[in-house]
């Protein structure tokens, strides 16, 4: 685990990931927290810590006595949230470093353009 | 959350010595603690006064409601690995686990045996020929299986290669799942073991120098790098524990919160910093204070 961001956070998002790409379907049951914390090998605290704070955003619920499933909505909700951060995530280092160098964003547009089809 | 140690107000001296310094703190119940410190800070010696081995020359302590010292009722909920366990001359592996079984009212022997197939140890080999891992291994395999509601480990790991050292992290945390309880890890390995607790007590000259969640503490400590007036301004309001310099270049680590996003605006890098370098740091910082 990275040593900067809490645990707990990285097991969230981690989760999220596999929402997002569908791996993890919506009614789909989701790892344990004692599988997690095995898995990751991290406390089971931890993993708890993580698992709650996706049941308080409503991308997971609980069954009782079953487990933790992705509740109906999920991948759209967060498809949605993770846009709105996009900007401030991935936009504004790239622009830092294109005026740092000289790059004007038209420039860089056309950069991105060149680079999407060679890819 | 229920409380299973309070210590407050803790000295301990031998003659000259203070091993221990007004130390207060709380354990609660089925939570891992890493108990960190140099060596000589008194890891040991908290433990030995909460294990009822050694008489506090101040100060209170509780342990599951009473006081450890000779108390059976206490110590039978206690289970205290050390790294220098001695045995008596004539024990074979086998005496020492069948000693865990009497002690031990939790005891799991399916549980030992299973830990002693996964350490190698061989049941009939006398303890005064088992290699220095070998031992560890055994005591490692014992405190596991104890099952005690206060379980501590003193530097269980002396001699363990890196497998097998795995091999009892993972078997604690697998068995501490199913059977949770209280756990204190005393170590220096910091790295290998930041992920698996859940509070850090870090002791120093004798005095509890850090007593916080393990999760609160990441992301708390981070590195600067950069043209040191903009480190300046970054670090205005933190508390700073090193700070060096190369030409233009200034680094400096600090205890409190850095904006990211400021951070790279300003053509500073930021770096997370380790539990293993925040304790380093801390140790080093509170020894200059005290040398100055």
């Amino acid at each position: 685990m990275d040593d900067g961001r809490p645990i707990f956070l990285q097991i969230a998002e981690q989760i999220e990931n596999s929402v997002i790409d569908g791996s993890l379907p919506e009614e789909g049951q989701v790892p344990s927290t004692n599988e997690l914390a095995a898995f990751h090998r991290i406390n089971p605290a931890t993993a708890a810590k993580g698992i709650n704070q996706l049941v308080d955003d409503g991308i997971l619920y609980k069954k009782r006595g079953i487990g933790m499933f992705v509740s109906p909505g999920a991948q759209a909700k967060l498809r949605q949230r993770r846009r709105d951060q996009f900007a401030a995530l991935y936009l504004q280092p790239l622009l830092a470093e294109a005026a740092k160098l000289g790059i004007h964003t038209s420039e860089l547009k056309s950069m991105i353009e060149r680079y999407e089809e060679n890819r | 959350m229920s409380t299973v140690v309070r210590v407050s107000g803790v000295t301990k001296r031998y003659g000259s010595v203070t091993a221990l310094d007004d130390v207060s703190c709380e354990l609660q119940r089925d939570r891992i603690y890493g108990l960190l410190g140099r060596n000589g800070a008194g890891k040991t010696t908290l433990m030995q006064v909460l294990t009822g081995q050694q008489i506090a020359t101040a100060g209170a302590i509780e342990v599951f409601g009473a006081h450890p010292y000779e108390n059976a009722q206490v110590l039978r909920q206690v289970c205290f690995i050390k790294e220098s366990q001695r045995y008596p001359d004539t024990f074979r592996v086998r005496d020492a686990i069948f000693a865990g079984r009497m002690l031990f009212p939790n005891w799991d022997e399916a549980f030992a045996g299973r830990l002693l197939q996964d350490f190698d140890l061989p049941a009939k080999r006398q303890i005064k020929k088992l290699s220095r891992g070998m031992l560890s291994a055994l005591g490692v395999t014992i405190g596991l299986a104890s099952r005690a509601p206060l379980t501590f480990f003193d530097e269980p790991y002396l001699g363990l290669d890196a497998v097998a050292r795995q091999l009892f992290y993972d078997r604690l945390l697998a068995d501490y799942a199913e059977f949770p309880r209280t756990v204190v890890l005393s170590t220096h390995l910091i790295d290998e073991i930041s992920d698996l607790i859940e509070h850090v007590l870090l002791i120093e000259r004798g005095r509890l120098v850090l007593d916080e969640s393990a999760e609160s503490l990441r992301g708390q400590v981070v590195t600067l790098t950069g043209p040191a007036s903009a480190v300046d301004t970054l670090t205005a309001n933190a508390d700073e524990l090193h700070r060096e310099r190369l030409g233009a270049l200034t680094r400096a680590t600090v205890r409190g919160r850095v904006e990211p996003g400021q951070a790279r605006a300003a053509g500073v890098e930021l770096q997370p910093v380790s539990l293993q370098q925040l304790v380093v740091r801390i140790t080093t910082a509170e020894q200059k204070e005290h040398v100055s």
